[in-house]
């Protein structure tokens, strides 16, 4: 039924799908963590007009389609003549959508941590930078590990949007095998493997993650 | 930036079909999604033998892939198998299979969060498991559910703008057939389409942070 071949004739293009799948996410990865960073930055400085700007930034792009994201960058800006590699396009686009729940989580956590930790700190005579090392951040940070693990495996599985865009990554070169060898199903299943290979170490490690940090609080 | 066929009237009607799709299968896919999450993530919680394994393998699989690429084997993959479903109807099931994995652990995190003693004291009382769980751990959990589930609702909504690879005709379709004949209309048209899906969500949204305080008081 399943002409197996196949998947070693195409050996070098999945390997090459899957660097690209794998690196769009780091990259995404870490733009999207300074993004996020500086959203929640703005969100928390108690300056009125910059919490207006990191808040509308989060509601716009966090309930607006990843695909339009990715398009404005690789077919709306070329009609003004700026034009990305497919592959900038689609990272740039996974990361300013990740972005936004990047800062939404980081906001989250630190706003958890009960006010009163700080004032206890300081009371007891540590300074402001002390506080903030040992006692607010360690908290926030276990609050916010485990949804930064989980918005990473978002990005993984995100990062296929490059296939719409012909960005080389591994469902895009899942969709040119299987049209090249007629083995559809054979090509995406085996596809699919590729992907929990990297999706699911992750997850299960964040889960492992989370029951962990939230023995010890 | 051509704004007069973005706003012309016969762009307008095609993107309001378009948004019906849209609503039509998210609505669906909700309603299915929901129905097999609760199923999957009462399996998972209750560790019925064997049924329970088989849901955390489907919850883990399922939750672990690229939306995409479910949607691509839906229906180009089924197909190659012999099985012809219509667009609409492969959008609906790859939303659903991806969606409901993750309604299963939303459900399944909201069991857990209600207290041991709960079941205890309803056993106590003479009540049954089955009733125990419909009658007193149910509720509750349903209540702490609310916004993580319509979040979850929410991205279904964005999600849906994934069938464009599928040519379901809903409004990314609709918006794109438009700027392949205007090229310059390309980025109004992007952020009209991402203002219509911005609006629906940002609503879902806003009702369901009304939900979570009137159920809190």
């Amino acid at each position: 039924m399943f002409d197996v071949t196949v998947l070693a004739d195409y050996k070098q293009e999945f390997i090459d799908g899957f660097l690209v799948t794998l690196s769009a996410s780091v990259l995404a990865l870490g733009l999207s963590l300074a993004i996020g960073t500086f959203i929640a930055v703005l969100r928390l400085s108690g300056v009125r007009p910059l919490e207006i700007v990191g808040t509308a930034y989060v509601e716009f792009f966090r309930n607006t389609p990843i695909v339009i994201q990715v398009f404005l960058f690789a077919i709306g800006l070329p009609t003004l003549g700026i034009r990305f590699s497919e592959f900038t396009s689609g990272v740039l686009g996974l990361s300013i959508y990740t972005g936004a729940f990047i800062a939404e989580a980081l906001r989250a956590g630190i706003q958890s941590v009960p006010k009163g930790q700080m004032e206890a700190a300081r009371s007891s005579g540590m300074s402001y930078v002390q506080a903030m090392r040992y006692v607010i951040l360690p908290q926030a940070f276990k609050l916010v590990i485990p949804p930064l693990g989980n918005q990473f495996v978002n990005l993984v599985k995100n990062s296929s949007v490059l296939a719409i865009i012909a960005g080389g990554d591994l469902l895009y070169t899942a969709d040119r095998v299987s049209s090249d060898t007629f083995e559809v199903a054979l090509v995406y299943g085996f596809v699919a493997l590729l992907y929990l290979v990297i999706t699911l170490p992750l997850s299960l490690g964040v889960n492992w993650l989370e029951r962990r940090l939230s023995k010890n609080y | 930036m051509d704004l007069q066929h973005t706003f012309a009237p016969a762009t307008l009607r095609s993107l309001m079909e378009g948004l019906l799709v849209t609503l039509e299968v998210a609505a669906s896919a909700i309603v299915l999604s929901f129905v097999f999450g609760i199923i999957l993530g009462i399996l998972r919680y209750t560790k019925l033998p064997v049924l329970s394994q088989l849901a955390v393998l489907y919850i883990e699989v399922m939750r672990n892939l690229p939306l995409l690429l479910i949607i691509f084997f839906g229906y180009f993959g089924l197909r190659d198998m012999g099985v012809e479903l219509p667009v609409t109807m492969a959008a609906i099931a790859g939303l659903t299979v991806f969606t409901s994995a993750l309604i299963a652990e939303i459900v399944r995190s909201g069991l857990n969060s209600v207290e041991k003693g709960q079941i205890e004291a309803a056993r106590a009382q003479g009540f049954t498991y089955v009733q125990t769980l419909w009658y007193i751990i149910l509720p509750q959990a349903l209540k702490r559910m609310i916004p993580p589930l319509v979040s979850q609702f929410i991205t279904l909504v964005k999600d849906t703008s994934l069938a464009v690879v599928i040519s379901l005709e809903e409004i990314m379709h609709n918006a794109q057939i438009v700027y392949n004949k205007y090229v310059n209309a390309t980025i109004p048209l992007l952020l009209l389409v991402a203002f219509i899906y911005f609006t629906i969500n940002y609503s879902l949204s806003r009702v369901s942070r009304y939900l979570e305080k009137r159920l809190a008081g």
